[in-house]
């Protein structure tokens, strides 16, 4: 068996040393980050993923959340580890402390929510989904709205969803037809049908706040005209009681190939009459508040990638130790060996260790310049940071989960048939990873995202800023024969890299086709690229330890698996800034008809 | 009341640890360190009798070197409402600990002490015991209940071959066993203010105690490493076996 342990000691490396921790802890409103505080929090977080949300993992898989009447009903344990979720306190980490909340920095959020999508994914996406309605409510709510609901959704009390597709609405958001109808009270009433709603209804909590797209009668059409509201499972008096059932209601769940404890519901709203929602922020601008969220959340989905990779790869890591079979090939005579022994397989598991490894770096160095982004006293810092934000969540997002499902497919390979087994538990892992590529904007969205709101729309000069801190690192590489492997590997992926961004900014203006077909290779590239920066970063880092006398294997690891990644991913480079630069032509060469 | 809890700072429980080269003793450096599981359990107790009224003030010591603060912040976050570190680099024995124990319990005048019944590193079982001793106090060692009153402790211990309920005045020596309570999962608003409770930093030389181990480690060894078996053909074989191989006579 292989019980989930979080890995402290490389989450700790990469806050301190790559995300920059203290920086983070110096600024305004971040003084609580400190680094001794931070340790105590992994510490028990930890705890908690590993004694209570991880043994829920299989039997949240194998029971599914079920569905009766109207009624969800979640698996076995999920509502006492809901209940002690929140009455410890973990939904308030981030959230303000006028709220109730700790206050915590994104860069203290991100390893402590990357334990808990590790130790069970389908659980982790209720609070995934609730953090994102408390920032709508906090961006963009109303004082009342604000008093009426922020403080139990922040204690968990209450959860929060998004309800934003529809039948016909799904990655095209224009196409949204749920009405909102003005009441003389100031509210609405809300008449329509959503789809995959992620946690829409549940058992494990009071109320169910649930924020949802809609036209108002005299909206105009496509996105301009879409407007936010908020629509609680019960109504809440003045006074915070709990009132009347509101007419919103879960029609179904779906059946899905993983997140089997998370319910997707089809949520029904005014069959009985209208449910009644109130209007967040302005009339027609709901599509920019949802953005703003959406940003937040598409971080989040990011690092259930970097989550699956850690988790799929400590359990194909315990088997290859333990798993007995075959002779080692170099030694004549050979006693029979664990299968770790076997070349393929450490190939396997270091390509699993190193990918984890540089897409957590590559998320943890966003989620820092997020609280630079929001902290720093001077706005033009500021201003830099959230371009490198901006640029760098769809990478985030879109590489990441595919990097998930690789890690998570590479981890079924290392134990053989056992792997396709159900019973192993790693099946589960690529089942529940392969959402992540697909719901808050598939790979595809976030590559377009990518290419056209991130870096043709500024002219690529977010781009050039981040190629040149690249380029930077070359002088301190330099210094350490050492790392001369993965100096030269990583000189030639930020050539590549540039020489593909430059064409993607050109063409983009110019066939705007063409550069949308090659936006996912692009993706791939700048996700490999980035991932390659850090773990040369970390590479460096590792190696002033050792010169400074650090016995701690951990750094020797780390240069050797920075070196792996330059030369098994890195050196791919080359060839997707082909596919980049020539590869569209083929993509757009047959006639449909010929499909 | 005030109670005090003794804290350890061991190798984590899931580290499978490995002796060192020499033979010196075991390998710990960047290991994941953690509270010894058997004194997490006493402030859970101690956390439990301020909850119930019973104790006014929960303070927890902790000795060894300056990372033991990490393992008092933990205590705190659990609900102990102080910490007191006494810091040293010496290799600390049953005995000196006892004895530092001792000076500051003559220090905070608590009414009971609480103390895991051993420490998952060297297994001594001796602390408490010994500090009982020094103090002149009574003890109750392994303890799966204790119920607080009238300045007694009723204590449920757990002995070989069953359980033994007895009644000490207080103050007292306590050692938890492991079924005494669950620990609970700190809180994070406990967590974050666990740094701004006060932590005191103390020496065995102010107290004045001298804490020079006693004992010298000749040799530390793996466990020999279990055989291959084998497959007998009968009852009969296997008898003759177990009495060439003098397992049984």
């Amino acid at each position: 068996m292989s019980e989930y342990r979080a890995p402290i000691r490389e989450m700790q490396f990469v806050l301190k040393e790559l995300a920059g921790l203290d920086e983070v802890a110096q600024l305004p409103g971040c003084e609580e980050a400190a680094a001794d505080v931070v340790d105590a929090v992994l510490e028990e977080a930890a705890k908690f993923a590993e004694g209570v949300l991880s043994p829920l993992n299989v039997v949240g898989d194998r029971e599914g959340a079920q569905f009766q009447d109207g009624q969800v009903t979640m698996p076995k344990g999920f509502k006492e580890a809901y209940k002690l979720f929140a009455e410890s306190g973990w939904t308030a980490l981030g959230s303000e402390t006028e709220w109730g909340g700790q206050g915590l920095p994104k860069l203290v959020a991100t390893p402590v929510s990357e334990m808990w999508k590790s130790a069970n994914h389908a659980f982790a996406l209720c609070p995934l989904l609730t953090g994102g309605a408390i920032d709508a409510l906090v961006l963009s709510g109303s004082d009342k709205l604000k008093q009426t609901y922020l403080e139990k959704m922040v204690a968990g009390e209450w959860t929060g969803t998004m309800n934003l597709t529809e039948p016909g609405a799904g990655s095209d958001l224009a196409a949204v037809r749920t009405r909102a109808e003005p009441q003389a009270d100031g509210s609405y009433k809300i008449f329509g049908q959503k789809i995959f709603i992620t946690y829409g209804e549940h058992d494990m909590a009071d109320n169910i706040i649930h924020l949802v797209l809609a036209r108002t009668p005299t909206a105009p059409e496509g996105v301009k005209g879409i407007s936010l509201f908020i629509v609680p499972k019960f109504m809440v008096d003045d006074a915070g009681r709990l009132g009347a059932r509101n007419d919103a209601w879960c029609a179904s769940i779906e059946h899905k190939l993983g997140i089997h404890a998370s319910p997707t519901a089809v949520m029904a709203f005014g069959d009985k009459g209208g449910a009644i929602g109130y209007l967040v922020g302005e009339e027609n601008r709901g599509l920019e508040y949802m953005f703003i969220m959406m940003n937040v959340a598409r971080f989040g989905v990011g690092m259930e990638g970097v989550a699956v990779s850690e988790r799929a790869y400590q359990r194909a890591r315990d088997y290859a130790k333990e798993r007995v079979q075959g002779t080692d090939i170099g030694v004549r005579g050979s006693v029979k060996v664990p299968i770790i022994v076997h070349p393929d397989v450490r190939r396997m598991l270091m390509s699993m260790k190193a990918k984890t490894e540089a897409s957590r770096a590559l998320a943890y160095v966003v989620a820092g310049a997020h609280d630079k982004a929001v902290h720093h006293p001077d706005a033009a810092v500021r201003k830099q940071h959230q371009a490198f934000v901006d640029l760098m969540i769809p990478v985030v997002k879109g590489w990441s989960t595919e990097i998930g499902i690789e890690v998570a497919s590479t981890g079924i390979q290392v134990h053989g048939g056992m792997g396709y087994m159900e019973e192993t538990g790693a099946a589960q892992y690529l089942r529940d990873a392969r959402i992540s590529t697909i719901y808050e904007g598939t790979t595809g969205i976030q590559a377009n995202d990518l290419i056209g709101r991130k870096m043709a729309r500024d002219g690529g000069a977010t781009f050039k800023v981040v190629i040149g801190l690249m380029r930077a690192l070359d002088a301190d590489l330099a210094r350490h024969d050492g790392l001369a492997a993965i100096r030269r590997r990583f000189a030639a992926g930020v050539d590549a890299l540039t020489s593909a961004g430059e064409w993607i900014v050109a063409t983009y203006a110019a066939d705007v086709r063409a550069a949308s077909a090659s936006a996912v290779p692009f993706l791939t590239l700048f996700g490999i690229v980035a991932g390659g920066w850090q773990m040369a970063r970390a590479a460096l880092v590792a190696q002033a330890r050792i010169d400074a006398g650090d016995s701690d294997p951990f750094y020797p690891a780390k240069i050797a698996t920075a070196r792996f990644f330059a030369d098994h991913l890195l050196s791919q480079a080359d060839g997707l800034a082909s596919s980049v630069t020539d590869g569209a032509a083929g993509v757009m060469a047959l006639a449909e008809e010929q499909f | 009341m005030k109670i005090l809890v003794s804290v350890k700072r061991v190798v984590d429980y899931n580290v499978k640890v490995r002796v060192k080269a020499d033979g010196t003793g075991v390998d710990v450096a960047n290991a994941k360190m953690s509270m010894n599981p058997f004194d997490e359990i006493a402030v859970e107790e101690a956390v439990r009798l301020k909850e119930a009224g019973i104790a006014t003030e929960v303070v927890a010591v902790s000795a060894g070197i300056a990372n033991c603060q990490e393992t008092l912040r933990t205590a705190l976050a659990i609900g102990a409402d102080r910490g007191i570190l006494i810091e040293t680099d010496v290799e600390l024995q049953p005995l000196a600990v006892a004895k530092l124990l001792k000076a500051v319990c003559e220090k905070e005048q608590p009414q009971i002490i609480i103390c895991g019944k051993q420490a998952i590193d060297d297994d001594a079982n001796q602390t408490g015991q010994m500090l009982a001793a020094l103090m002149d106090w009574p003890q109750a060692a392994f303890a799966s209940k204790v119920i607080v009153a009238n300045g007694k402790a009723t204590v449920t211990r757990e002995i070989d071959g069953g359980l033994e309920t007895i009644e000490i005045a207080l103050p007292a020596v306590i050692t938890t066993d492991l079924r005494l309570n669950e620990p609970r999962y700190a809180t994070l608003p406990n967590i974050m203010k666990a740094k701004k409770k006060p932590l005191e930093t103390l020496t065995p030389e102010a107290l004045g105690i001298d804490v020079s181990p006693r004992l010298k480690t000749l040799k530390v060894a793996e466990p020999a490493k279990r055989a291959a078996g084998i497959k007998v053909a009968d009852v009969a074989e296997l008898v003759a076996k177990l009495k060439n191989e003098g397992v049984i006579a």
